[in-house]
């Protein structure tokens, strides 16, 4: 019984994670799709509101209100992001705006650390859970930390509301019309600067709501904790199919899955229960699959991007190739 | 409704428009002819305010446009339907013709345009599912012009929507333009099809480099030596 107790956790746990990863991808794949721009930027979205949130809780705001502030908080920065910094290099080289984005990230981190150092707070901060995020849920005899099933529902419900926004309405038309053809959409009367803002101010709400699940999973948040995440989301998006908002979705939970299977299964010689599989199998598992490897899981992973850049260059739902489709 | 005056544009430092002036009154359908690289596709792109010229005026109803943004230009009446259709492939069709209108509200009027449209291109209606990437290409530039009038122009572009069609599709579409023009529409026709160009226009401007080299009515122009040779082919 305890290996589906634990084949559930670590899908709860898989789930959870990759709907983080969703959660960022989509924000960096609507952005890039509309202006060829990889917003590094992004990770620094998700800081910015794990501070937000830090400070909002600290000084006791109600969880609700404090959420709305949160991402009301992150969508301005994400949109003066946008206009100060993105706007004036639209149409620049690949190179000017890869630079402009990981310029804006210095900008917001070293912003953030001025901030902390100005309110005598130290550059690692213990991020205040609220209680509602605590503890775990049990379903039956199974139980699983309360945080990731909340990941879970707060992303799936964000995700199915993105893609009615997308597939339902006019401005998410607008969206997907933007990301093919540009010029074109701006022939139908398409005010394609109010697309990007929007594009921006979704995401940055996306990563709002990603930055508080993902302070209160690491407990603790300094400046750069939006590095790791964004090259996270990055991976997830070019395995989904990058500038595909459905790819960055699949590749945040195939990213997930593959982190705890990469966490989960070295070891798993320890854990089998006695007579599960036979007496060599398991010593053969033991040999070859120690628990040390956990060590090595974002090895396998970039592992993992390149071989699916070698094979699938365009993602898991990229096509083959746009051009020839033209 | 359409006044053109010494306009200049440059893309960087090439320079492609050399003071260009024409005009265009309501209810004409008027033909802007040239070879490859003369400027035409140039010069619908600054009415419709994707360019902007460094030199000159866009007038359109006695107000200056010159340096109105796109998606304004739409909602004053004017419609581009860009060289190569530009037509969004992975939107439905549907999809297109909606964004055609997309500053238009849902509603009753969107329906009967949309209906209109599909009597002038009844193979769309079949097709209303399907993604725009897998039409033929006549099917697409019927889309692409289904499209431009779903905003309702009073002033429509049209871009070389005789490339690289078969003789019996061109036909059709220029079946089209003339009752657009029938119904009203005020049209700016570019084309490389000279022949049915000048059979359908009511005025025709020649372009070369830049600049306006000839102007007059179809006839004038179908036996101007000048004419016949370069793009008539006699
Ligand atoms: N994006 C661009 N960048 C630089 N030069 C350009 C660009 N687009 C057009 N040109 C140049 O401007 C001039 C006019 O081009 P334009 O597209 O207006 O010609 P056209 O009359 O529409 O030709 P065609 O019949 O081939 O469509 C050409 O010399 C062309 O090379
Ligand atoms: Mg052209």
């Amino acid at each position: 019984m305890t290996l589906v107790y634990y084949a559930i956790q670590q899908t709860v746990n898989a789930l959870s994670i990759g709907s983080l990863y969703a959660l960022m991808a989509v924000g960096l794949a609507m952005v890039f799709s509309i202006l060829r721009l990889i917003n590094f930027a992004h990770g620094d979205l998700m800081m910015v509101a794990a501070y937000l949130a830090a400070f909002a809780l600290f000084a006791n705001l109600p969880l609700g209100l404090a959420v709305v502030l949160i991402i009301i908080g992150t969508v301005i920065v994400g949109l003066l992001m946008e206009r100060i910094a993105y706007r004036p290099i639209r149409g620049a080289p690949d190179v000017a705006t890869l630079l402009t984005s990981l310029a804006v990230g210095q900008i917001l981190q070293n912003g953030m650390l001025l901030t902390t150092r100005f309110l005598g707070q130290p550059i690692q901060i213990a991020f205040p859970t609220p209680d509602v995020l605590n503890g775990v849920v049990a379903f039956g005899s199974i139980t699983v930390p309360r945080l990731n099933v909340v990941s879970l529902v707060i992303g799936l419900i964000a995700l199915v509301s993105l893609s009615f926004f997308v597939t339902r309405t006019v401005p998410g038309l607008s969206m997907r019309a933007a990301a093919e053809d540009l010029t074109a959409a701006q022939l139908m009367g398409i005010n394609i600067n109010r697309v990007i803002a929007l594009a921006f101010a979704i995401g940055s709400g996306l990563a709002a709501i990603a930055g508080l699940l993902f302070a209160v999973q690491a407990g603790q948040i300094n400046p750069y904790m939006g590095f790791t995440p964004v090259l996270k989301a990055f991976i997830a998006a070019v395995i989904g199919g990058f500038g595909s908002i459905a790819g960055a979705v699949v590749g945040g939970f195939v990213l997930g899955a593959l982190e705890v299977i990469l966490t989960a299964l070295p070891g798993i010689g320890d854990i089998l229960p006695p007579g599960m599989v036979s007496p060599s199998t398991q010593a053969l598992l033991q040999q070859w699959l120690p628990s040390s490897l956990t060590g090595y899981r974002d090895a396998f992973v970039f592992a993992a991007l390149i071989l699916m850049l070698l094979f699938r260059p365009n993602g898991i739902l990229g096509q083959p190739n746009r051009e020839e489709m033209r | 409704m359409l006044k053109i005056a010494d306009l200049h544009v440059y893309y960087g430092s090439i320079r492609a428009l050399n003071g260009i002036s024409f005009q265009v009154n309501e209810g004409e359908l008027v033909a802007l002819i040239g070879s490859n690289g003369a400027g035409k596709s140039t010069t619908l792109k600054t009415i419709s305010g994707l360019l902007r010229p460094r030199q000159g005026i866009v007038l359109y109803e006695d107000a200056d446009i010159t340096r109105t943004a796109p998606d304004r230009i739409v909602a004053l009446g004017i419609s581009h339907c860009p060289e190569g259709r530009r037509i969004f492939g992975g939107l439905t069709v549907r999809e297109n013709l909606r964004l055609g209108a997309v500053q238009r509200r849902q509603g009753a009027d969107m329906a009967a345009d949309m209906d209109w449209v599909l009597s002038l291109f009844p193979i769309l209606k079949e097709r209303l599912s399907q993604s725009g990437g897998t039409l033929s290409g006549g099917e697409q530039q019927m889309l692409a012009i289904g499209r431009a009038l779903m905003s309702r122009p009073k002033l429509l572009l049209l871009d070389e929507p005789s490339l690289g069609l078969a003789p019996l599709v061109v036909e059709h579409i220029f079946q089209i333009i003339r009752q657009l023009k029938q119904q009203g529409k005020t049209i700016l026709l570019v084309e490389q099809n000279v022949h049915q160009a000048l059979d359908a226009a009511d005025r025709v401007y020649v372009i070369e480099t830049g600049q306006i080299t000839l102007t007059g009515t179809p006839d004038e122009l179908k036996h101007n030596p000048q004419v016949e040779q370069s793009y008539l082919g006699r």
